[in-house]
């Protein structure tokens, strides 16, 4: 059979000339990126005053009538699932995904565009549903994001009627999205790249999407087939996950269910999930730290391993959220030896990060500030994650503020420094614009900073044993005096935070507003998105023709060269040496 | 890529300079390669069905019902166990077939030929889904089995069931659909500047389909 490659033999791109052509049923993946971006960002938004709110309770208990117990369990609920899915995941690869996978790998569009115009409507659709379930009888579902039955769907439970049914519709419609997202951006990366672009030549940023986006398509099945089963259960009175039980003292009709099931699929799903968020996250910020150190990243291949073998184990360790579950306990050792072992690619990355910044040119830019920030609060939650991988320091800290504290620093706070400095550095190419310095390094300070003041002494609180998704504590006897404020503190500092994302917003305005145009490539980036023809790229991203790759995305103050960087569309022939530099002295040739 | 070739090579690294030359992974249309990621992401959904089915198999806590009696099919006053399973898995592979012919005549170019193996294929897959719809009124009907609950024994029976044929009942439904729809196009000439490959990765959907048919009738009807 033969074979005709796919960039030569497609058909001239269809330039839409419509209003809804061009910016809402829009089939561009710029334009897709930024309908995806907005969205996260919006809902994003509502988690976070979904937190404040709880941590008014938490911060200052029988201070503010409005909030109840039922409202504070829902919240906690939809604040951890629009935090991780609809927000984080969306963000990361609707988002960066879709706007930097054809211009970085160099096509002129996904390969499936009508697909991906799907995906974000399908996106958009769950998060309506999701959003719906605040004005349905009974309120959202105060599950927690885990949605653990028999509670999910018993009556004692807020949101066990209108809510939990939408939150699952909600996921099912969000998991087809992401499917059809997710096909695009694969067979993208893999058949689509331009010449010369090698999968060893890709930045990391395009291996952590690439990375992610197979553990998605392969841990969501686990999340949907979960949720049709516990949709049954629900509305159908089927006993897939419902053992016999009484329920506010009435024997409920079900019997022979298996709960532990749910929690297998629910995690078997859940950790790659961490990944899923993680893995974006590494790609970007490798890229930012290597361009603002001036330097090649440290240990390529090393890097794009690391990834991959990360994303193979992270299928194997989902059990290490079920320590306390009731499980043979030869399956927990089995687990935590899993867990650790991921611990070893993981800090390979950062050993990486920080070598790359050794003895680099270190421009202390905003986004470079934002991923130094990542790698401090990185390394803080996984040292606290080798921790609770051991079954026995888990038993006691399981359902503690120690465990809140930890996933908020490995998979909150993280991913969403390596967004913000993933949003100052390619904001200049999505508008032109460079985002205000002044107002970034405010945010950059409060948010950094901020964060250290809520989740240090949440790992504290943990210690003392204070438990997770409580609306009261009744009796604090059991905290020393000297912990009695802490609480309050945390509070505070979440209010100050969330008021620091504040110049955030206002900055996106101001500068989309009132700030001038920025120089093309500010940030002297070598990579192949900086290297369209206009920018912002129009639809299609290239001129006539593709460009040709003919080097790495790392060529950053390459000895003996005259330029600071070399793009990677340059050939060697076209590059300057210093008079009278050694070439063959290097061996630099064969990169 | 080219200093890569200049390297002595043997059969590993022809594969791993085949798996990251420029452009292309593998070389096949991107079409194929997006169909088969689908493929493999839905088998983890009907593996993670199976092994569900298996766990709550287990732990029911009530009998499970005589898959040999449940599924037996009366014929001239005699039980005959798995009749009517037998005939539709003998159709589903037989639309395999058809199918594999569909693909054959259309690289040759023969378009009339793969618009009526195409239908073929699709009116044995409705024939399929039809059987599927008698039995389960069968099962509705006469035993009174429900997803929530089942006369003869165990709950979950119903629920897996159902849910689990459903589920692979909508996958032949969409197939049949597809399978429409392409060899309409075929025949309306849409695909004779960009090529046949269209009805091969039609193809592979189908077969695959078909190979998940097989995985539920071992567990559920021989099991
Ligand atoms: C300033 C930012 C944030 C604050 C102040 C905050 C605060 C909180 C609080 C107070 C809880 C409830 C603890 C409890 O009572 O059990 C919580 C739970 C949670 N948060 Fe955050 N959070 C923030 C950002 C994030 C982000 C970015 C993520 C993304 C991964 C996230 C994910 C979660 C999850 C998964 C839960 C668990 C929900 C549950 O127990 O069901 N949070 N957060
Ligand atoms: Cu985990």
């Amino acid at each position: 059979m033969t074979h005709i490659a796919i960039a030569d033999q497609e058909p001239e791109l269809h330039h839409p000339r419509t209003f809804i052509g061009k910016y809402i049923w829009s089939q561009d993946h710029k334009v897709i990126a930024i309908q995806y971006a907005c969205t996260a960002i919006f809902v994003g938004l509502v988690a976070l005053m979904l937190s404040v709110v709880m941590r008014l309770q938490l911060g200052f208990p029988d201070q503010f009538d409005f909030i109840n117990p039922n409202m504070y369990l829902q919240f906690v609920t939809m604040h951890g699932m629009i935090m991780v899915i609809y927000l984080l995941t969306a963000l990361l690869l609707g988002g960066f995904g879709n706007y930097l996978i054809p211009l970085m790998v160099g096509t002129r569009d996904m390969v499936f565009p009508y697909l991906n115009m799907l995906s974000f409507w399908f996106y958009f659709l769950s998060v309506l549903v999701l959003l719906a379930s605040f004005f349905a009888p009974g309120g959202p579902t105060g599950a927690g994001w885990t949605l653990y039955p028999p509670q999910s769907i018993l009556e004692g439970t807020p949101g066990s009627g209108w809510g939990i049914v939408l939150m699952l519709a909600s996921l099912a419609i969000f998991i087809i999205a992401f499917t059809m997202g997710g096909l695009n951006y694969v067979s993208t990366i893999l058949q689509a790249r331009t010449r010369g672009m090698t999968l060893m030549r890709m930045p990391l940023t395009i291996w952590g999407i690439f990375t992610a986006t197979i553990l998605g398509l392969f841990a969501f099945p686990a999340l949907l087939v979960s949720a049709i089963m516990m949709l049954f259960d629900s509305v159908l009175g089927t006993s897939f996950f419902m053992p016999a039980i009484v329920s506010l003292g009435e024997a409920t009709d079900y019997e022979g269910g298996s709960p532990i099931l749910f929690q297998h699929l629910f995690w078997f799903f859940g950790h790659p999930e961490v990944y899923i968020v993680a893995l974006p996250a590494f790609g970007m910020v490798s890229d930012v730290l290597s361009v603002h150190a001036r330097k090649n990243i440290f240990g390529y291949r090393m890097m794009v391993w690391a990834i991959v073998i990360i994303g193979g184990l992270s299928f194997v360790v989902w059990a290490h959220h079920m320590y306390v579950s009731g499980m043979n306990p030869y399956f927990g050792f089995f687990f935590a030896t899993t867990t650790l072992i991921i611990a070893v690619p993981t800090a390979i990355k950062v050993y990486n990060w920080v070598l790359t910044l050794w003895q680099g040119n270190i421009h202390l830019t905003v986004p470079m500030l934002f991923a130094i920030g990542f790698i401090f609060t990185f390394t803080h939650g996984g040292l606290s994650g080798l921790f609770l991988g051991n079954v026995v320091i888990d038993l006691p800290l399981s359902d503690t503020f120690f465990v809140v504290a930890h996933f908020h620093m490995v998979m909150g706070v993280s991913p969403i420094m390596v967004l913000f400095a993933a949003i100052y550095h390619w904001f200049p190419l999505v508008t032109g614009k460079q985002l205000n310095t002044r107002l970034g390094m405010i945010h950059f300070w409060g948010t950094f900073l901020g964060t250290y003041a809520i989740y240090l002494p949440m790992h504290y609180i943990g210690f003392l044993g204070v438990p997770r998704r409580y609306y009261a504590l009744g009796d604090t006897s059991f905290i020393p005096d000297s912990a009695h404020a802490l609480n309050a503190n945390i509070t505070i500092a979440v209010i100050i935070v969330a008021l620091f994302q504040l110049i955030f917003i206002i900055n996106l305005f101001w500068t989309i507003k009132r700030e001038p145009k920025s120089r093309i490539n500010p940030w002297d980036a070598a990579s192949l998105e900086w290297h369209t023809p206009d920018v912002p790229p129009r639809h299609g991203n290239w001129g006539k023709e593709l460009p040709t790759v003919h080097r790495w995305a790392y060529d950053y103050s390459v000895p003996g060269v005259v330029d600071d960087f070399i793009p990677q569309h340059v050939p060697d022939s076209d590059v300057t040496y210093e008079p009278g530099y050694d070439r063959t002295a290097t061996g630099r040739e064969s990169t | 890529m080219t200093e890569m070739n200049s390297k002595p090579q043997g059969y590993w690294q022809h594969l791993v300079i085949d798996w990251s030359a420029d452009k292309e992974a593998f070389k096949v249309n991107w079409g194929k390669v997006m169909m088969w990621v689908f493929l493999v992401s839905d088998t983890f959904i009907f593996s993670l069905f199976l092994i569900g089915y298996m766990n709550v198999r287990i732990s029911a806590t009530e009998a499970w019902p005589l898959t040999s009696e449940v599924f037996a099919l009366v014929v001239g006053g005699e039980h005959i166990p798995l009749l009517l399973i037998a005939i539709m898995t003998f159709i589903l592979i037989t639309s395999s077939g058809t199918m594999a012919m569909a693909v054959n005549t259309a690289y040759q170019g023969n378009k009339n030929a793969t618009f009526w193996l195409m239908i073929a294929t699709a009116a044995l897959g409705f024939g399929f889904v039809g059987m599927q719809a008698y039995e389960w009124s069968k099962l509705i009907v006469e035993e009174g089995i429900r997803p929530w609950g089942n006369p003869l024994g165990a709950a979950q029976f119903g629920s897996t069931f159902f849910m689990i044929t459903g589920f692979h009942g909508l996958h032949v439904t969409g197939g049949v659909i597809y399978l429409t729809v392409v060899a309409i196009k075929v025949k309306l000439g849409h695909y004779d500047k960009k090529g046949f490959q269209i009805v091969e990765i039609t193809g592979l959907y189908w077969h695959f389909v078909d190979l998940v048919w097989v995985f539920i009738f071992a567990f559920f009807y021989l099991w």
